[in-house]
């Protein structure tokens, strides 16, 4: 791949909460460049992820330890296991730059979580920054803005 | 049927030397008797006083379920009232926090009020005239909460005139404060990053508990912690441990660790973990830190401010401070079953932004709905909420390294493993609970 389309950018954010969806998180991991985050603000609007406080601000490192204890043995808070659930409005491409490599996508979406008797619905827009890495898309940057970032969650265990 | 309220005996028989009844937890009557109890008779912590910087700078929160507001006054005090308009009762501050300039106007029927809470103004005034209303409630102004103090920044208020004064009720616990500020080159600190909340299901004191309980870490956080371990045994040879790796990896450190670090208890149910060392030790010092600090305080005080590492200082009845990296975090009690739980964290004015970058990065790991640490935690409460309602065995424990010969109300250390602080804190929380009954 040299220059992705925006159909391609669209299908692989798509694919993106697919792989979430359906538990594939080794899958889904592999979708990040090696240097990507994932971003989940506390602040609406916010800028700074170092000096302002987030909900999550993880490289790819962490995201692997959260990959890898959701399988553990002993991890009582996923016994039994969360499920989740997207709808994405389409993704809307917002930028492309091929000479810089980084096209930039913006999508709102519902997102369910549940556990047990329990169903929380959250509501929040995803930006995705992809860059093309040796011929494939990969994430730098998955910012997920809640609509209510500030208010008080109980346990949000899966990945929006 | 009341079972609780006008029966002293009974509210006296939920707290034994070794266990406490399940009702202190899962009785919704022991919690409404806490908050008018437990909650008005102690120094509750209502907030930082960065948080209202300028005159009519304002913030909203509660003191147990009490809903109040700090303000700085015109006269550069910190006040707190109690947050209703007295005509109405409509909550006075607009947002959570904000500037009301030099007086709150009620946005219902337009009365003002000084930043003291006294009446300014009341719109039609002539409608009242003869009418005696300056000797009514509402013709008083806002209440004031009476017994305020701000220590070193800290804002804390007691509801009741009954209850010990500030230094008698905090006494040397005092110190972890201190130990805190100190680490600021400049002696202050400020609020900064914005405030984690989390809500949990389960009842305040078991968070509370959570604090000082050092035989957990490494079962229920093995599964994060642990994790967290195992993943960086992948990392390239000579990597350099990234800050995230430092500060999950002392969760999984053996029993021996936190038998060793030591715990203080003091009088009133204030103690804390983490006398001689804890996991907030090792950390890789922040480049410049260390020369401000010798700056300010000269070498020997600043290695005496950064060589005491206490890991978790709890004062009673709901909150938990850590020195080492300028943390709050405030246990609110909403019902026998559900708390919010607020982490507020602090800049130290004039220290390396490194160091309030990696206390956010603490507070997101360990502290955030979104935390893998937070959901260990939050399982187990919530088990145990449910577990309480168990008929068979209506106790729970707090034996471990129970001393018969155990002084109650006193200064002690002892090892690190021991549930003195819990039974510190139940037996604080009966003397405070009785003393207004």
């Amino acid at each position: 791949m040299t220059a992705p389309t925006d159909q391609q950018l669209i299908d692989f954010v798509i694919r993106e909460t697919r792989l979430i969806d359906q538990h594939r998180f080794e899958e889904w991991l592999d979708l990040f460049a090696e240097d990507g985050f994932y971003w989940m603000p506390l602040e609406w609007g916010q800028t700074d992820p170092r000096l302002t406080t987030s909900l999550m601000y993880e490289d790819k490192l962490l995201l692997k330890i959260r990959v890898e204890r959701l399988k553990g043995n002993r991890t009582f808070s996923q016994k039994p296991k969360s499920r989740c659930h997207h709808v994405l409005q389409t993704p809307q491409v917002d930028s492309r730059n091929e000479a810089l490599n980084e096209y930039v996508t913006w999508t709102p979406m519902h997102y369910v979580e549940t556990r047990l008797d329990q169903q929380d619905l959250y509501a929040a827009w995803a930006t995705h920054t992809l860059a093309v890495v040796d011929g494939a898309l990969k994430i730098k940057l998955k910012r997920v803005d809640i609509v209510n970032c500030d208010a008080a969650f109980g346990n949000i265990q899966l990945f929006m | 049927m009341a079972r609780y309220r006008g029966n002293l005996e009974a509210i006296k028989g939920l707290v034994r030397e070794t266990e406490v009844h399940r009702d202190v937890y899962i009785d919704e009557e022991v919690f409404q008797l806490e908050m008018e109890h437990v909650f008005a008779n102690t120094w509750a912590y209502v907030g930082h006083d960065s948080q209202v910087a300028k005159p009519g700078d304002y913030y909203g929160t509660t003191i147990g379920t009490q809903p109040i507001l700090m303000v700085r006054h015109t006269d550069n005090t910190v006040k707190v009232l109690h947050n209703r308009c007295p005509h109405k009762g409509t909550r006075i501050t607009t947002e959570s926090c904000g500037n009301t300039g030099k007086f709150f106007r009620c946005p219902y029927h337009a009365w003002s009020f000084k930043t003291d809470g006294s009446l300014l103004a009341i719109p039609l005034k002539k409608g009242y005239e003869n009418t005696g209303v300056e000797q009514s409630h509402a013709g008083r102004g806002m209440s004031p909460v009476k017994h305020v103090h701000n220590y070193r920044g800290f804002v804390f208020a007691k509801l009741n005139d009954v209850g010990p004064g500030f230094e008698e009720f905090f006494g040397d616990s005092l110190s972890s404060f201190d130990n805190m500020v100190d680490r600021s080159p400049a002696g202050r600190l400020e609020v900064a990053g914005g405030v984690l909340r989390y809500m949990h299901n389960c009842n305040w004191k078991m968070l509370v508990e959570n604090q000082t309980d050092t035989c957990h870490p490494m079962v229920a956080h093995e599964s994060s912690a642990g994790t967290a371990i195992e993943v960086w045994k992948n990392a390239p040879p000579g990597a350099k441990k990234p800050m995230a790796v430092e500060i999950y990896a002392p969760f999984m450190a053996p029993y021996e660790f936190f038998e060793n670090m030591g715990i203080r208890v003091w009088p009133n149910g204030h103690g804390h973990t983490g006398v001689h060392h804890s996991i907030h030790s090792d950390y890789s010092a922040v480049p410049g830190y260390f020369e401000k600090m010798t700056e300010a305080h000269g070498e020997e005080r600043a290695k005496a401010i950064l060589g005491e590492n206490r890991h978790n200082t709890v004062y009673f009845p709901n909150i938990m401070i850590k020195g080492p990296i300028q943390l709050v975090r405030v246990f609110k009690p909403i019902a026998a079953n559900k708390t919010l739980v607020e982490s507020w964290t602090f800049r130290l004015v004039d220290a390396p932004d490194m160091l309030l970058e990696r206390t956010l990065m603490y507070n997101r790991l360990i502290n955030a709905p979104t935390s893998v640490v937070g959901h260990d935690d939050l399982e187990m409460y919530e088990r145990a909420q449910e577990g309480l309602h168990v008929d068979a065995n209506q106790w729970v424990n707090l034996q471990r390294l129970y001393d018969p010969s155990e002084i109650p109300d006193t200064t002690a250390v002892t090892n690190g493993t021991t549930e003195w602080q819990m039974r510190n804190q139940f037996r604080a929380w009966s003397k405070f609970m009785t003393m207004s009954m």
